[in-house]
């Protein structure tokens, strides 16, 4: 063992390394599997025409979550499709022995809510799902990241991938956020500074006093969307909120187990003088709340701003240009005041208990916008009975807006949740993508606070007016 | 799942000058509805190819019958978003075995590979020459060498050496998958699980 200074990431990394592969990828171990209905049904027919097994069903977790309905979840799924591949993910986790939970299962949620929720998520462990969206695992200082189906099906059947170790960078964010600033504008300012492929190749660790002070629910928001600027993934050390978030969970160590955990997971952080190959500082004081014009998670701005010009920026003017046209808007327009259609609160960006509190504390007293359709959509079963026994429910109810079933619902409209074309949607998901929230739908990603102004108001509206 | 190996391929482009196509793009989410790996070419770039009432857009590339061959080449940061390996399925259930671009998204990348089509990055001004040579004649051809790890473009005689790692360059050119790998060395991951506390 050298003595030299080493970060969190190289710290999980290498103790994950089953081979090194000369010229190629380190064979590496993985802790925890998630699995959900859309990614997994082809790895388990890759099993079975190769004639091979599942190598430690106990480290795979079955949720059902990105094609599921968010209304009358005990009737029998309408769309034949869906209902198909929901079955599939029950009969292939009964087959070969991995814990499943399905719609109507009280655990049952999105996949990155359910993980840390029932502590399943814990430091120092490597995690992966065929979603990229994994990555919000990262907030328990674990090594977690996307696959594709293929690697799935690796995992299946030899708990390893084949992956290639990413660079390192570190994004320190320090000083004191100003109000309604969550953490969802620190990480969509964060990426509209290094753009939607600025961490293309690299791993984040996030440091800095913002990210100490955040709740496990903001840290959550952060990690889940290192993927939009391209990392693989993203991780925060592990100190007392995690420690205190994990203690008590379902699946947490307990007893000695806990005091041997907790001993390890205290040495999980980068040492003073660990390299990093590139490094970005940003002061909490220039983050106002932020929201998205464009079609990548990278085109942000701080609300009270005007849209960019082309020439500020870098990249093709083409593309810009084809973007905003898709958007209906154009260079140098004001945010503030556009008519909104559609709000959706959710997703495994901010689909938990925090996100609802921050919603309602806008909600509260005011009224839903005529015009305005709202989706309310719990990250879990577990977040949705917090919203009720928190009175949350009342607030929003009183407000005029319903509370729907847990799911990934219109964060990428696979199921009936769809924002219809040329609609305008204030949402708290991770992507603004053309269609993403169906087809010819315009996204525009905002905190809970700015989804919150926005569906009493019917428009975009600074929350810093209404707190 | 087996590919088809890859060594030599000489072949027309298609070409789509857009930078930042991402995986919503290339295969929106509600065609991943499927249980099997069948039929996910026809809706490639569904959005950009079909109007609503599933008429052809007459301006997409896919539509125009001068545009064809094995290999898209796709403006800078190809594939960014989900980690749907479906993505890439359509990309190779439509008939392309390359898709050429001066930046991927990692995940898309790596799924990429893994079903045996080859994403050559190229540098930003060889990207443009390809783009400008079809667009003086579409009936251009590209060879792209794995062996020597060489992108050329018949029009000009112009060619860039491309990256790939020594294994997967390995497993393309012989059609041998990581499965196989890790079922072969599955006692070392076994004991190796073994020791592995968490």
């Amino acid at each position: 063992m050298s003595n030299k200074p080493s970060t969190l990431f190289d710290k999980v990394w290498d103790a994950h390394v089953v081979r090194k592969i000369e010229d190629g990828p380190d064979v590496f171990f993985i802790d925890r599997h998630f699995i959900h209905e859309v990614t997994s049904p082809v790895a388990f027919l890759g099993l079975e025409s190769r004639g091979i097994d599942v190598m430690f069903p106990e480290c795979t977790f079955a949720t059902a979550d990105h094609n599921t309905p968010t209304i009358n979840q005990h009737l029998p799924v309408a769309d034949p499709l869906s209902a198909n591949q929901l079955q599939a993910l029950e009969r292939n986790s009964a087959k070969y022995g991995i814990s499943h939970w399905g719609l109507g299962d009280p655990k049952n949620g999105i996949v990155h809510v359910v993980g840390p929720e029932n502590g399943i998520t814990l430091p120092g462990m490597t995690i992966v799902c065929g979603d990229s969206h994994t990555s919000t695992h990262g907030a328990f200082g674990a090594i977690a990241f996307g696959i594709g189906t293929s690697e799935v099906e690796m995992v299946l059947s030899s708990q390893c991938i084949m992956q290639p170790k990413p660079k390192k960078m570190r994004i320190n964010v320090n000083g004191n956020l100003g109000k309604a600033v969550t953490p969802k504008d620190v990480t969509l300012y964060i990426i509209s500074q290094l753009t939607t492929a600025g961490a293309t190749g690299y791993f984040v660790e996030y440091a800095g006093d913002v990210f100490e002070n955040m709740s496990m629910e903001g840290r959550m928001t952060v990690c889940n969307m290192s993927i939009e600027m391209g990392a693989r993934g993203g991780m925060i050390a592990p100190d007392e909120t995690t420690f205190n978030y994990i203690n008590g969970r379902e699946k947490a160590p307990k007893g000695e187990a806990w005091d041997k955990a907790l001993a390890y997971w205290k040495t999980l952080k980068t040492d003073a003088g660990a390299d990093f190959d590139k490094e970005y500082h940003f002061d909490a004081a220039d983050i106002e709340p932020m929201i998205t014009y464009g079609t990548n998670p990278g085109m942000g701005m701080g609300i009270s701003k005007h849209i960019p010009k082309a020439t500020d920026l870098e990249g093709g003017v083409a593309t810009y240009a084809k973007s905003l046209k898709y958007m209906g808007f154009e260079e140098d327009q004001l945010m503030i005041g556009k008519k909104v259609d559609y709000v959706f609160i959710g997703s495994c960006t901010n689909g938990r208990i925090e996100d609802f509190r921050a919603f309602a504390s806008i909600v509260k007293g005011r009224k839903k916008a005529d015009h305005i359709t709202a989706w309310i959509v719990p990250g879990s079963h577990i977040v949705e009975a917090q919203i009720k026994e928190e009175g949350i429910l009342d607030i929003l109810t009183e407000a005029g807006f319903q509370l729907r079933q847990p799911g990934c619902s219109a964060c990428l409209a696979m199921n009936d949740d769809k924002i219809p074309a040329g609609k305008y949607a204030v949402s708290t998901s991770n992507r603004n993508f053309e269609g993403r929230q169906g087809p010819g739908s315009r996204t525009l990603l905002a905190s809970p606070y700015v989804a919150a102004a926005a569906a009493v108001t019917g428009m975009v509206t600074d929350p810093r007016e209404l707190l | 799942m087996a590919y088809d190996k890859f060594t030599l391929l000489t072949s027309t482009a298609v070409p789509l000058p857009i930078e930042n196509v991402d995986t919503d793009q290339i295969i929106p989410a509600r065609f991943l509805k499927a249980t099997e790996r069948k039929g996910f070419g026809d809706n490639l770039f569904r959005d950009w190819r079909y109007n609503n009432d599933d008429t052809p857009k007459k301006d997409f590339v896919l539509n125009n019958p001068i545009y064809s061959g094995k290999i898209l080449v796709g403006g800078k940061n190809f594939g960014s978003g989900s980690s749907r390996e479906h993505a890439a399925w359509a990309i190779y259930d439509y008939g392309f075995r390359c898709v050429v671009s001066s930046f991927f998204a990692d995940i898309f990348k790596g799924n990429a590979i893994n079903i045996g089509i080859l994403p050559v990055q190229v540098s930003e001004a060889f990207l443009d020459q390809i783009f400008k040579a079809i667009e003086v004649d579409p009936a251009t051809s590209i060879t792209i060498d794995l062996n020597a790890q060489t992108i050329k473009l018949e029009a000009t005689g112009a060619t860039e050496s491309f990256a790939i790692n020594g294994y997967k360059k390995h497993n393309l050119i012989n059609g041998f998958d990581d499965i196989d790998y890790l079922q072969a060395m599955k006692s070392d991951i076994k004991a190796f699980a073994s020791l592995h506390s968490i």
